[in-house]
């Protein structure tokens, strides 16, 4: 699989208090393994949902860059990764379910 | 480099049947037959800070350079500088080694706290960083300490379990020679999550266990499927040089026994035990009551060795070499030129200091080092204070069977409490091949010190007690009087000494008077023969004058009867017949 990286600038969707927001999420996969096809599904379906244009997945096939699992400390099958904004958030799973999803990646003040 | 080729001389019966790879840590590959099974996994359980990590560690890095296999060291706990750090202090350059590409160690650090979960999830993202470590240094063994961590950190333990076992048997399957850790917080239990049941080949346990303010640490292999193994709770330690396991040799008695004898250093002491002393290579016991010369035995072995240009090493554990030294340089045995050649070492440590199994590893260590042909314990009783008296007897037998398995001549000596002369504190005797029993006999007001030799085994030896004497110039030992009332010793000896003297000394001047007399009477008989004869040869002479002159006259009556008969003309044959037959006897 390769790495998908979709970048949307932030739009002015909301006139936030604070600077608009891009969401770097880094989800973390061994090939083509179910639970990996079926996170990444996920994933992306949510931020569309909630993050429309303001979020970019950076998808790390281990199979493919094992060295680069040592880096966030991935022991899990698919782990998702908030790098930003901070604090740094880890979540395992294949993001079935999408309300822990949203609250796990602290999602809900967005939406 | 000696452990390995008894590991080889252990190893080919069990070859055959389960390959094992060498641990390298000293004595467990002994008790394994050859180490832990090559390709399949190991569970090392034990509680907090009985050694896991550093039994893991040791494994890897003497793997890595002793039997140029590298490992992975997976750390579920402790990050990798911390690591380093921790067994930097036992010699292990974790640096160097990962350099080197001799070992690869990784950091596995989840935060529970930071992570979420939602839906499904595996532990591939492990199981391919743990085939990345391998792939890397090309390893041959594994190490991950204490894997269970995970079920602390990750949620679903049911999905931690499943996936564990998978990664028991991805360990098997690349024929990984693997080492799992595990804590152990309950007694009846080896882990606390259970992962023992898919470790099916190989269970350790460790143990560190504080008994009356003194710690010890334990080994026992629970489990070791194929493999004939130990099953004793084996003392270890860890130390600057990582984890010994006791003993090297325990396993069998098939030591040597040599016939050659070595002096005890006291003359009359050889002539008790058959004439030549002890055996070499024998274990001897000197038991006593306080003050009642049992170093001072020691000693003159010693010194006796070091004559001989032997080394001898003196494990003092009650006296500091200085004080033994000045002791014994008071009696006129001096070993200070010994020590100074360097023939003569102390060992001197409390052993309160460090636990019997201390004792047992700095007189193992002492031993292989120095290589001495004579050992002192000094004295054995000293250990009961650290441990109980089955420990304290197993480490002897332990010590003794190496002592001899090198051919090392020992002397322990053993403090005996007063009225338990014959029950050696630490029951010890029955390892002892020769038993001295010092004591003190108490007659008159005075303590004398005696000894005996209860038994030497394999030579002919005295049933007499003997006093001994300390002088100024050094141990004698002296025969004691058996008298009406008992053992003699101390002045009680010396008097009898005396009286025996005196009757001695009266029977001798009374036999030279007789023998004076009877010269005395010879002489008189002598003179009165010489008289005696003087006084014949002169009547002699007087009488022989008689006779003669007789004779003479006797002739000249003949002469004038023939004249006579020639006158007269008479029948003259006749007469001179008659003539002469009158005169004969004539006195």
């Amino acid at each position: 699989m390769p790495t998908i990286k979709t970048k949307t600038r932030a739009q002015a969707g909301k006139p936030d208090r604070r600077k608009p927001e891009v969401w770097n999420l880094r989800l973390y996969v061994a090939g083509q393994s179910p639970n990996s096809v079926r996170a990444f599904a996920n994933l992306k379906a949510m931020c569309e949902e909630h993050l429309k244009g303001r979020y970019q997945i950076e998808l790390i096939d281990l199979r493919k860059n094992p060295q680069l699992a040592r880096g966030d400390q991935i022991v899990a099958i698919p782990t998702v990764v908030r790098r930003l904004p901070p604090p740094l958030r880890t979540l395992i799973g294949d993001m079935s379910n999408s309300i822990q999803l949203l609250v796990g990646i602290d999602l809900q003040r967005v939406g | 480099m000696k452990q390995i080729a008894q590991k080889k001389r252990s190893n080919p019966p069990t070859s055959n049947t389960l390959p094992k790879a060498a641990t390298g840590i000293q004595g467990l590959d002994e008790i394994t037959g050859g180490g832990l099974p090559r390709g399949r996994s190991t569970l090392i359980s034990g509680g907090a800070g009985s050694g896991k990590t550093l039994f893991g560690l040791e494994f890897l890095v003497r793997g890595a350079t002793q039997f140029s296999e590298p490992g992975v060291f997976i750390s579920f706990e402790e990050s990798i500088p911390d690591l380093a750090k921790n067994v930097a202090s036992l010699g292990f350059d974790l640096d160097r080694l990962v350099a080197e590409k001799k070992l690869f160690v990784d950091h596995v650090s989840i935060t529970r706290s930071e992570l979420g979960e939602t839906g499904e999830y595996d532990l591939e993202g492990l199981f391919i960083r743990i085939a990345d470590a391998v792939e890397r240094v090309g390893a041959r063994r594994v190490v991950l300490d204490t894997l269970e961590a995970l079920f602390g950190e990750l949620p679903n333990p049911s999905i931690v379990r499943s996936e564990i076992r998978r990664l028991f048997n991805w360990l098997k399957q690349k024929g990984l020679t693997s080492i799992i850790t595990a804590e152990r917080d309950q007694p009846d239990k080896l882990t606390r999550h259970g992962i023992e049941e898919f470790v099916s080949d190989c269970v350790i346990l460790l143990d560190h266990r504080i008994r009356e303010e003194i710690s010890t640490r334990r080994l026992r292999i629970v489990k070791y499927r194929g493999s004939t193994h130990g099953t004793n709770e084996y003392p270890f330690l860890i130390d600057d040089q990582g984890i010994s396991v006791l003993p090297i040799s325990s396993l069998g008695l098939n030591h040597r026994a040599p016939d050659e004898r070595v002096s005890s250093g006291i003359s009359r002491l050889d002539g008790m035990l058959g004439g030549k002393g002890f055996y070499r290579g024998s274990s001897i016991l000197a038991s006593g009551t306080a003050g009642t010369g049992k170093t001072t035995i020691a000693a003159c072995f010693v010194d006796a060795a070091c004559r001989r240009g032997e080394r001898a090493l003196f494990f003092a554990f009650e006296e500091s070499p200085e004080q033994i030294l000045r002791n014994m340089r008071s009696i006129g045995i001096d070993l200070e030129p010994w020590v100074k050649k360097g023939l003569l070492q102390f060992h001197a440590a409390r052993p309160t200091y460090g636990g019997i199994e201390q004792v047992l590893l700095l007189t193992h260590k002492g031993i292989t080092s120095f290589k001495p042909s004579v050992v002192v314990v000094d004295p054995v009783t000293n250990l009961l204070m650290v441990s109980t008296q089955n420990e304290v007897r197993s480490m002897l037998t332990r010590l003794v069977d190496f002592l001899k398995t090198q051919g090392i001549t020992s002397i322990f000596t053993s403090l005996t409490a007063a009225g338990s002369l014959e029950a050696s504190e630490a029951d010890v005797s029955s390892l002892m091949d020769t038993w001295l029993l010092l004591k003190n006999i108490e007659v008159g007001g005075e303590r004398n010190r005696a000894l005996y030799v209860l038994k030497s085994r394999g030579m002919e030896h005295s049933n007499q007690i003997r006093e001994f004497v300390l002088t100024d110039d050094g141990l004698r030992l002296l025969d004691v009087y058996l008298g009406a009332e008992g053992v003699l010793t101390g002045s009680a000896r010396v008097s009898q000494e005396m009286r025996e003297k005196a009757v001695a000394t009266f029977r001798s001047q009374e036999l030279e008077t007789q023998r004076r007399e009877l010269e005395r009477k010879r002489r008189i008989f002598e003179a009165r023969m010489v008289m005696l004869r003087a006084e014949f040869e002169a009547e002699e002479e007087i009488i022989q004058q008689t006779i003669s002159e007789s004779e003479l006259l006797g002739e000249e009556v003949v002469q004038d009867r023939g004249q006579m008969v020639l006158s007269r003309q008479a029948d003259t044959s006749s007469y001179k017949k008659e003539g002469r037959a009158k005169i004969a006897p004539v006195r």
